[in-house]
């Protein structure tokens, strides 16, 4: 599926929840929970996104062109938000990457949703990912 | 004594709380950081703009007289809140922050000098930590900790043998922010006299739940924030003796401040305009006066006992909740209660809490140093005022255990 097409999917899911809160949140709950856990080597200093107030840990790995994201956070909420970029960014080309626009986010009310001290978190996971991307590309080009 | 407040209303004098939040009604539980206000303290400030906005003090007409009465009939009034001597005692600041930053400054850094060491507690605000650390680390003076239990309580025995010839300055927080813990500070003040060590006592959290009387406490100094006590933001005051302020130097320089300048020479104004330079904030000033007529009418006593009885209520709640754990367990607290739940961390509760209307606040409070103590990296913190109810705890608690049976649940799943 294109990122894109991941997009339209989450925006059909969250609409089922008519913007009631609670749901909302339960929900990215669950979506956080379905990911994978991180190995706790993994999860070190290194690895944490700078400009969340909640830990987020975040690795790669570059396989057939492609990159795979990791990730895990010690709150459930921020573990659902991340789960969601990793599920439209995951096993993408960088290009695809870094020209993805998460519109996604503003449709489903993200930003409302979680404020603006988390939202400004959610604008560092996304500039780490799209970071990765862009080092991958650069590698890739040289 | 409870029996003599009627809370409903008390209620309909703050407008805010009469709202839905995300489809509840609004629980309002961050009252330490900050309470809502009353109508009056509203209507002062839109009688000041609308009525007599005016500069204070050297005014040559009848809206400057007016403004500069109001300014200083609050000045009065915070003098007999905090039980002072003298009104030239009182000193204006933005807030709690400024004032303990105008001590460290001004009184500090005239008074400190090279291994000298000052004492704060490991419950302190950042306020009451990072002004001390400056002056140490510019002065080459010792900053020395008090330490708590793990019931959140000051060991006083490790302070009085901290305690030496040495110990210049004990700055301690009366009441704990995160904790809700209230400090001995009659025994504090009184070791650190013996020692001759001045003490200041950061108020902010005491000036909103029970009687404050600086002259009976011997404390030199007394800081606390308007906007806690159910004034506005902006506003707050230190209390110094008249003899330690009158041998302070200034804290900024300005207009206000002065008595005669020169480019050769400037001589400073008296107390307390020494110490507040440039035009103040006149109408969040005026307006504190009608916060504490607030608290007055209410009665302190009043307002202490439902507290307390809305603490208890809360805690024997709370303590019922499968996995709740409650930090900070001191034998004498005003209501504040911090807590975890198992397997939840407090930023999620947070929001899960918010969905429902109820505002707590959650993590470390500012209080770096004391979470570290606890090993924790923050905790969920309600904290009541006058105008919490009983029928809001139990808003509180169901919407908890609501929280804590879906954890439950999803772990059993797990396992």
């Amino acid at each position: 599926m294109s990122t894109s097409e991941i997009q339209e999917e989450i925006i059909d899911e969250f609409s089922i929840l008519e913007g009631d809160r609670e749901n909302t949140i339960f929900y990215i709950m669950e979506l956080g929970e379905k990911l994978s856990a991180l190995e706790d080597s993994a999860k070190v200093e290194d690895n944490i996104i700078k400009g969340c107030q909640s830990k987020v840990w975040l690795t790669t790995d570059f396989n057939e062109g492609k990159v795979v994201f990791k990730a895990d956070s010690n709150t459930a909420i921020t573990k659902g938000l991340i789960s969601l970029l990793i599920r439209v960014l995951n096993k993408k080309t960088p290009d695809e990457i870094i020209d993805t626009d998460l519109y996604f986010i503003q449709k489903i009310g993200m930003n409302q949703l979680i404020g603006s001290q988390r939202s400004n978190g959610l604008t560092a996971m996304i500039k780490q990912m799209k970071m990765y991307a862009l080092a991958y590309k650069a590698k890739a080009d040289n | 004594m409870l029996n003599s407040i009627d809370i409903n209303k008390i209620r309909e004098e703050f407008p805010v709380l009469n709202q839905e939040v995300n489809g509840f009604p609004l629980v309002y539980f961050d009252n330490a950081a900050t309470s809502q206000k009353p109508t009056e303290v509203l209507e002062a400030l839109n009688g000041y703009y609308r009525g007599y906005n005016s500069n204070v003090h050297r005014g040559a007409h009848t809206l400057a007289a007016k403004a500069t009465d109001a300014f200083e009939a609050t000045r009065e009034k915070v003098r007999d809140f905090v039980g002072a001597a003298h009104t030239e005692e009182i000193i204006f600041t933005k807030g709690t922050t400024e004032a303990i930053n105008l001590v460290a400054y001004s009184y500090g850094r005239a008074f400190i000098k090279e291994g000298d060491e000052i004492m704060i507690s490991a419950m302190e605000h950042h306020s009451n930590i990072v002004p001390w650390q400056v002056l140490c680390e510019e002065k080459g003076a010792v900053l020395k900790i008090i330490p708590v239990s793990s019931e959140g309580e000051l060991d006083y025995e490790a302070f009085e043998n901290l305690l030496s010839e040495k110990t210049k300055f004990v700055a301690v927080v009366h009441v704990s922010n995160s904790l809700g813990t209230v400090n001995d500070v009659q025994r504090i003040i009184a070791a650190a006299k013996k020692v001759g060590a001045k003490v200041l006592l950061d108020g902010a959290q005491s000036s909103p739940h029970f009687n404050i009387d600086v002259q009976a406490l011997d404390c030199d100094f007394y800081v606390f924030s308007g906007h806690k006590i159910y004034g506005p933001t902006g506003i707050g005051a230190l209390y110094g003796k008249k003899e330690i302020l009158e041998a302070m130097p200034p804290f900024l320089g300005g207009g206000e401040m002065i008595k005669e300048v020169t480019f050769a020479k400037t001589t400073y104004n008296e107390l307390p305009y020494k110490f507040e330079a440039g035009t103040p904030n006149i109408g969040d000033t005026v307006a504190l006066k009608n916060a504490i007529e607030f608290i007055e009418r209410i009665g302190k006593d009043n307002i202490a006992d439902h507290e307390n009885s809305l603490l208890l209520y809360a805690t024997e709640k709370m303590r019922a909740i499968p996995g709740i754990r409650l930090v900070g367990t001191a034998k004498n607290k005003v209501s504040v209660i911090s807590f975890l739940m198992e397997g939840v961390h407090h930023f999620d509760l947070g929001m899960m809490l918010d969905a429902r209307g109820i505002a707590i606040r959650t993590g470390h409070h500012c209080t770096q140093p004391l979470m570290n103590e606890f090993g924790i990296d923050g905790t969920a913190r309600l904290s009541l005022a006058v105008y919490n109810t009983k029928e809001e705890i139990d808003t509180f608690v169901k919407a908890l255990s609501n929280i804590a049976n879906r954890f439950s649940k999803q772990k059993q799943k797990i396992s």
